[in-house]
Parts: C-alpha cells; structure tokens; sequence
C-alpha cells in the first residue's frame, strides 16, 4: 500500500470526487434514462415490501422467539437495501468494467496511472441511480422506527449510541461485500472471463438477506457456519439491524461476540480481498499488443 | 390434371422442405446446448441455491406460527399450504418457469425491428412468428434435454417435501397440459409484447415493467392464494398466472379435480387470445414498417 499522509489522502479524495462528478454528469446526459432506472429499481423495492407485508399478514414474527417482528424486520429490510444500493451504487459497475478492461487488455492503462490500482479500480464509475434504493431504505426504515416507537406493546426507540454504530457497522458490512466483490472479480484476471460474476454475487448475498437465526437448525448449520466464519456474507446485515432493532443495554455475550467478531471479519476480508486481488495482478498477463 | 399433379408435388415437396427446416433448426439449437453441458449443468443447479433460502425463511415463520396459535409443524397452514406445500410450490415453480420463460425474446424482436433485420422475413419465404416459436421450441428441448439431471436430482433430494406423494394420473396429464400451454402463452405473451417495437423504438423499459409484475403477479415469489382476497380475484382473472403458479398448484392438488377441466378450458382460451393478439400485432406493424438501407 502507497504511504497514507494527508496530503495523500487528500489527493484520493480529490480523484473520488472527481469520477462521482464524471459519473454524475453522464447519467445527467441521459436524464430520462436516468430516470426510469430509479423508477425501476423503486419498482423492485415495492414488490419486496408488497411481499414482506403478505407475510406478515399471517404471522407475528419471523422465527418463534427470534424478536424479529414485523417493524424489527422491516428495520433489517432497510438494513439490506442500504448496504445493497451503497454496493450497487459504487462498487457494481466498477467490478462488471474490471472483467471487461481485463479482457480488452484495457488495464494496462490502469496499471500506468500514478495511483493505487486498486482504488482506480474500485471507484471509476458511481451508478447514481441506485440510490435511489438508499431512499427507498431511508423511508422504510423510518416507517418502521416510527411504528416501533408509538405502538402499544413493546415500543422501542433506538438510542444515540445505537444509531452510531449502527452507522458504523453499515460501512463494515459495506465493506465486507466490496471485499467479495473483488475477491470474484479478481478471479476474472485468472479465468480470462467471468460472465458469472453478477449470478455468483447473487446467490451468494442472497443468504445474507435474512436473519441469521432462521439457518441456525438441522443442516442449516453448516451454512450458517461457512457463511458467518468462511464468507462471512451473514454477518453484512445482521449486525447492523440486530444493533438498532435490540436494545443494546442487556445484550448477551454472544452477542457482543459477534460484534467482536464483525469487526475482525471486516478487517479480515479487507486484507485478504487485497492481497488476493495483488496476486492476481502478478498473472495479469496483457490481451492487446 | 397436370396443374393439380404438380401442386401435389409442391405440397409434397413443402412438407418436405419444412421437415428438413425444422431438423436444422433443431439440430443447431441442440449443438449449440451441448458445447457448454457441463457449465451449463451447474449453472441450472446454482439456481435452486435461493430456494435454500426460501425453505428456511418459511420454516421460521411456520415456526412462529406454531408458537403463537400452538399445534405442529403438519397441522399449521396458510391458506391450504403446509410447509411441505410450500416447498413444493417453489420447486414446481422452477418447472413451470423452465416451460413459460422466454429470455430475450420480446428484447431480441424489437432489437430486430430497430435494426431492420426483420426484412429478411418479409422476403424469406420464412414466417417470423413460426420461425421464431421452432427455434424456442428447438432451444428449450435442448435446455430440458440437459437440465433434467439437476432437476431430477433437486427433486430426489427434495422428495420429503412432496407429502402427498405423485398425483393421480389425470392430474399428471392436466399439469402436462397446462406446462405446454404455458410454455405457449408466454411465448405469445412476450412475441406479442415485442412487435410493440413496430409502434415504439424503445421497449426496454416497457419490458422491464412487465418483468416486474410477471415475477410478481405469476406467483413466482410466493403462492398466489396468499394475496388479499380482493387483490387475489383480480389476479386471478389475469393471464400471468398460468406463467407459474397454475401448474404448480395442479400438481399440488390445490385445484379441485372436477374444476381442472374448466379451468384448462380458461386456459386455452387465453392462449387464442394471445396467438390472435400476436397475429395482429404482425400484419400491422409489417404493414407500418418502413425498412431503409440494406
């Protein structure tokens, strides 16, 4: 990794900025198509919520005891939308143009660049349009906060403290994703192609959109064990929400466990997804002449 | 006299001539399947991975009902569905979805119309819509040809979750039918959607949307019974459910055997309706086309 002075970080934050300007204007160049990709994605949004409301409508909860009823769920929705359309928003595009530059033999330019090829790489392009999915999560979020609050039983209004590491375990589980991300679109560098990529991403972060709890029986404990230890995709969304929909005061140790543990993991798949991602530049090897 | 010999020589000659159209067109579309079988075979496999998911998520909330209404896990249902059921519905889903689904085919359409490659059909003795149903046709025996291992082996793996075991044999032959039947009402659903491009340029989006409901609304995600009764009325009248649901719960016994008959009569009146749609759509939209260039 290149020295991180401040003049450095500064220096980053200047290029970010200026491919999320880029970015900005170039979906503004085609604002109608700009457009109907919010009203799309929106589209998507409101089956799920459609979907989740059916459920609801013949149960209390989800998973006997789990606590997850229908505001608390609708809180870990949130949770999911927020970490996908922050994922969707700056690292999507930027993984499906890496298979392609590295196809086109176009990373070598990316490798010239006097800047880190990993930060070039994962920042090119910002898909503006799928925050839109941000204030779809913002409003779910605050409809389920405020529905917890002011009903009969049980209310609950989530305390500062919980809000910030809430905050702060949203940008872990962000970061966890961007890792896999790069960890499969590196793989690109050694198969030549990776078509699969979006499917293996799919179903992958599919298992992460439920509460953990529900794999915790039978044979879903190997799962529940690979996707929490292995590819931690479980621990994504599930710290956040059991954060801001669980008071924090009494918490069980295995909770804080899992805290604990979030952390490490984020940590953990930040490195990795680095040093993976450097090895696979060493066996890039140029397509064009 | 010898007019009419050689029209039967012609006649002759054509049947002839579409026979052998037909096996090239089979016969590519089988060659193309099976360059990539292995791929291909896990890629079918992968995508039961998200019913791993749904089978969990429905145990736990199965699980809570249990807990609040008491009872076990063989006597709580939701709307006629036991857990099992449930199961069931989405694996029989993934059946009806490999017969009804058509990818690419309202998109590659319309790309054609914007493109002017459609004028090949206008002076090709080849008839589009024809042409087009053979190929899916040619392509989808191919794709089953391939994906009835997986498919078979998900299905041994998941045969707990049938309760009630095989159905009786007339219920066999109406989930065959209304399988066949969807395959062609999805097939006239989405040509029909894409000789739109005639009229508009752009469809995507147009496609989008109905993407959208279509998942919604054929009981893709869940089983449409469990919709508001309001809600269900209506959907119920609408043709998207025979997309996935409606052979699903053919096979589930959750259409009563003597209604099976009517309702497959249903059926194939919204497929007329579909082909007729289509047909029109064609012979209009031929007649406003302008091709330029060549």
């Amino acid at each position: 990794m290149q020295q991180e002075s401040g003049s450095d970080r500064k220096k980053y934050w200047k290029v970010f900025l200026t491919f999320a300007r880029n970015s900005l204007v170039r979906d503004m160049t085609f604002r109608t198509n700009f457009v109907l990709q919010c009203v799309s994605s929106l589209g998507w949004t409101l089956m799920n919520v459609g979907f989740y409301l059916i459920i609801f409508q013949y149960t209390t909860s989800i998973g006997a005891d789990s606590g997850w009823d229908r505001d608390k769920f609708f809180l870990f929705i949130a949770t999911t939308w927020f970490i996908n359309s922050l994922v969707q928003a700056f690292f999507m595009p930027n993984a499906e143009e890496f298979s392609e530059l590295i196809r086109t033999g176009g990373l070598d330019f990316a490798l010239l660049k006097p800047i880190d090829t990993q930060f070039l790489i994962s920042f090119r392009r910002v898909d503006w349009s799928a925050l839109s999915n941000f204030a779809a999560g913002l409003i779910i979020a605050l409809v389920a906060l405020y529905s917890l609050a002011t009903r009969q039983n049980d209310p609950m209004t989530p305390s500062i403290l919980s809000i910030v590491l809430y905050i702060f375990f949203v940008g872990c589980g962000v970061a966890i994703m961007y890792s896999l991300m790069i960890c499969l679109s590196a793989t690109s560098i050694w198969l030549g192609r990776n078509q699969t990529l979006y499917n293996f991403w799919f179903y992958i972060t599919n298992f992460s959109r439920y509460p953990m709890e529900i794999y915790d029986r039978g044979w879903g404990r190997p799962l529940y064990g690979f996707f929490t230890f292995i590819i931690p995709v479980l621990l994504v969304v599930n710290i956040p929400a059991r954060i801001l929909a669980r008071p924090i005061s009494p918490q069980t140790s295995e909770d804080q466990l899992l805290i604990a543990w979030g952390i490490a993991a984020t940590l953990l798949s930040l490195w990795i997804s680095r040093w993976v991602f450097k090895r696979a530049l060493l066996s890039y090897r140029s397509a064009s002449s | 006299m010898f007019n009419t010999e050689t029209n039967a020589r012609t006649t002759g000659q054509k049947v002839g001539w579409k026979l052998s159209l037909w096996r090239a067109i089979l016969s590519t579309a089988l060659g193309e399947r099976l360059v990539y079988r292995g791929d291909f075979a896990l890629g079918t496999l992968m995508r039961f991975l998200p019913i791993v998911t749904q089978i969990f998520l429905w145990y736990a909330i199965f699980d809570s009902i249990e807990a609040t209404r008491g009872g076990n896990l063989e006597t709580t249902e939701i709307r006629g569905f036991h857990f099992t059921d449930i199961v069931a519905y989405y694996l029989l889903t993934m059946v009806a979805r490999a017969f009804s689904s058509m990818p690419g085919l309202a998109s590659g359409i319309a790309r054609e119309i914007r493109d002017g490659e459609i004028k090949r059909y206008l002076i090709q003795p080849i008839d589009l819509i024809s042409f087009l149903l053979l190929t899916r046709i040619a392509h989808k025996l191919a794709y089953y040809a391939i994906a009835i291992l997986p498919f078979a082996l998900v299905f041994f793996l998941c045969r707990n979750y049938f309760a009630s075991g095989w159905p009786s044999w007339h219920v066999l032959v109406a989930f065959a039918g209304s399988l066949v039947m969807g395959f062609l009402i999805g097939f006239f659903l989405e040509a029909a959607i894409g000789m739109i491009g005639f009229w508009f340029l752009e469809v995507s989006s147009l496609l989008f949307v109905y993407m959208l409901f279509s998942f919604f609304l054929s009981g893709h995600m869940f089983p449409l019974t469990m919709l508001p009764d309001n809600v269900a009325a209506f959907v119920n009248f609408l043709p998207l459910k025979y997309l996935a649901y409606f052979p699903a719960a053919i096979f589930l016994g959750k259409i009563p055997e003597d209604e099976l008959p009517m309702e497959l009569a249903i059926e194939a009146c919204w497929l007329t309706f579909f082909i007729i749609v289509c047909r029109i759509a064609y012979s209009r939209g031929v007649q406003r086309y302008s091709g330029f260039g060549g």
